[in-house]
């Protein structure tokens, strides 16, 4: 039993070394603009452009819920026009930064680590550096670069597609005009609303990359190994998704 | 020139180099044989600084790999073709940008770039194919793909892993002339891991043994030919009856 424990512990250990390992490489091979600030620009397209479809999709689902939830719940007890108001802060400091991020986790996250554990095992990672290429300048910084620029961009338009869609929802199936779903959707505004939701899909970015990146790279034994790692991958970048969200409301709200 | 000095090399708890010592002079061919599994590619990995030896040291040029800073391997790496097992094509390049992938790094102007991609495709009589995705060619076109990648960078020294493993023997056949052109027309000084003996005779100038993580046994083609070692006798005729040790060559020795 102790054994186990002292196993799991040890493992524990070992696999936040290697990822201490990881992070410093990364951080040093930002150094190497030259190799990939070239490459930055086709991983923006690939993680934040074609990304923009499926964060449409969700935002706008998740706005008419939340619009008609907010209207059953408040049951004539609460103003109607109030429905803006839980639809504008509702996704723009929650539902958009983390429904958003945990299906980018999916993916993005598994993308990443499925396209880098395939080139592990194929060596493809070795072929690159025996051409004298550092492999995290080359396929690590443009993908963690361009996730954490580009979350943000894709958060914030899906919090306006989702804002956009409860207020056709509330229009068209409740009984609230345009002036009132503006009047509550105003009516606690702050613009901390906005960049709070930012900072956290900024986060959320940049963890998924870097959790892809990682798997991907630490990929050993053949196709086995590149589907645990990229389930792996997505596991862990949603728990801490969940983790960072919390994280963010503490320091921030 | 490359030394090997007392190299040991661990993966867990197997230990798949133990005093791997070899020395390959310049101009020369070594080709190093042995068990599928005996540490013949980690061997070669160390020479480009893929691997660190837990003990021992890779000499290139005088340069031990594993002291190197990243701009010293970098140099070294510049200097040193490799050719993999399975090609290792960039599958989402075409073969023109695998070829001209090395040579961007070098700094190499564009038109140079182009006239090197045609020259060794060229030497692997692979002209046409600069357009072609790795996806689309045959597994001997692979290799000679990657093959043209190491020499279009014109290398001092070229590494090849298991150049002719998973190919018939007339596609096998021309990897290995296409080994030998290359030797005799840029003059490179080569390591081939193979345990193909076909292929050792035809392109080696000498055959080294590796056998439980050590040499076991260095000469030149006649040499190794007329060995009276029961082991490497067993190895290059190939059979399954003898004094070797084929499991535990493979897996080297677990502590």
């Amino acid at each position: 039993m102790y054994n186990l424990v002292a196993v799991r512990v040890a493992g524990w250990i070992s696999a936040l070394g290697r990822a201490g390992h990881f992070l410093s490489d990364v951080t040093r091979s930002l150094r190497d603009v030259g190799t990939w600030a070239g490459l930055t620009a086709v991983q923006m397209r690939r993680i934040g452009v074609q990304s923009l479809p499926i964060a449409v999709f969700i935002s706008i689902f998740t706005g008419i819920v939340l619009a008609l939830l907010s209207s059953y719940s408040f049951t004539g007890a609460v103003p109607l026009y109030f429905v803006g108001t839980f639809v504008g802060k509702a996704m723009m400091l929650e539902l958009a930064p983390v429904l958003v991020g945990l299906a980018l986790a999916g993916r993005v996250g598994a993308n990443i680590a499925a396209e880098l554990g395939t080139m592990r095992v194929t060596e493809q990672v070795d072929a690159l550096e025996t051409l004298a290429y550092n492999p995290h300048a080359y396929l690590v910084v443009p993908r963690v670069v361009a996730a954490t620029s580009m979350f943000p961009v894709v958060v914030a338009l899906a919090m306006a597609v989702g804002m956009g869609a409860g207020w056709i929802a509330s229009i068209s199936l409740l009984e609230l005009s345009t002036p009132d779903f503006v009047k509550g959707l105003r009516l606690f505004y702050q613009f901390k609303d906005v960049w709070f939701g930012l900072v956290k899909a900024m986060s959320f970015g940049l963890v998924i990359a870097l959790i892809g990146c990682h798997k991907g790279l630490s990929t050993r034994g053949g196709a086995e190994g590149v589907g645990r790692e990229t389930t792996s991958a997505v596991v862990l970048s949603a728990e801490m998704i969940l983790v960072l969200d919390a994280f963010w409301a503490v320091v921030l709200l | 020139m490359i030394v090997f000095r007392n190299v040991h090399k661990r993966f867990g708890t197997k230990q798949v180099l133990q005093g791997f010592s070899l020395d390959v002079k310049e101009g020369e061919t070594m080709v190093v044989i042995g068990y599928s599994g005996s540490g013949k590619s980690v061997a070669l990995k160390h020479v480009v600084g893929l691997l660190a030896p837990d003990e021992g040291e890779v000499e290139v040029d005088g340069r031990i790999v594993h002291q190197l800073d990243r701009a010293g391997l970098v140099e070294l790496r510049s200097q040193i073709g490799f050719v993999f097992q399975f090609a290792a094509l960039f599958d989402s390049m075409t073969v023109r940008e695998n070829l001209a992938l090395g040579l961007r790094r070098q700094k190499v102007n564009s038109r140079t770039i182009e006239e090197r991609v045609r020259e060794s495709l060229a030497l692997v009589d692979l002209m046409g194919a600069e357009d072609r995705y790795p996806a689309e060619l045959s597994g001997g076109m692979r290799k000679r793909v990657g093959l043209a990648r190491a020499i279009a960078l014109r290398p001092r020294y070229l590494l090849y892993d298991e150049p002719t493993t998973g190919l018939d023997p007339v596609t096998a056949a021309v990897i290995n002339e296409l080994m030998v052109r290359t030797r005799e027309r840029l003059g490179v000084t080569g390591i081939v891991v193979t345990h193909d003996m076909t292929s050792a005779y035809r392109v080696a100038d000498r055959i080294a043994m590796l056998y439980r993580g050590a040499i076991r046994q260095v000469g030149t083609v006649e040499q190794v030919q007329r060995t009276h070692d029961p082991i490497v006798r067993q190895f290059i005729e190939g059979r399954p009856e003898g004094a070797a040790d084929a499991e535990g060559a493979a897996a080297g020795t677990t502590r």
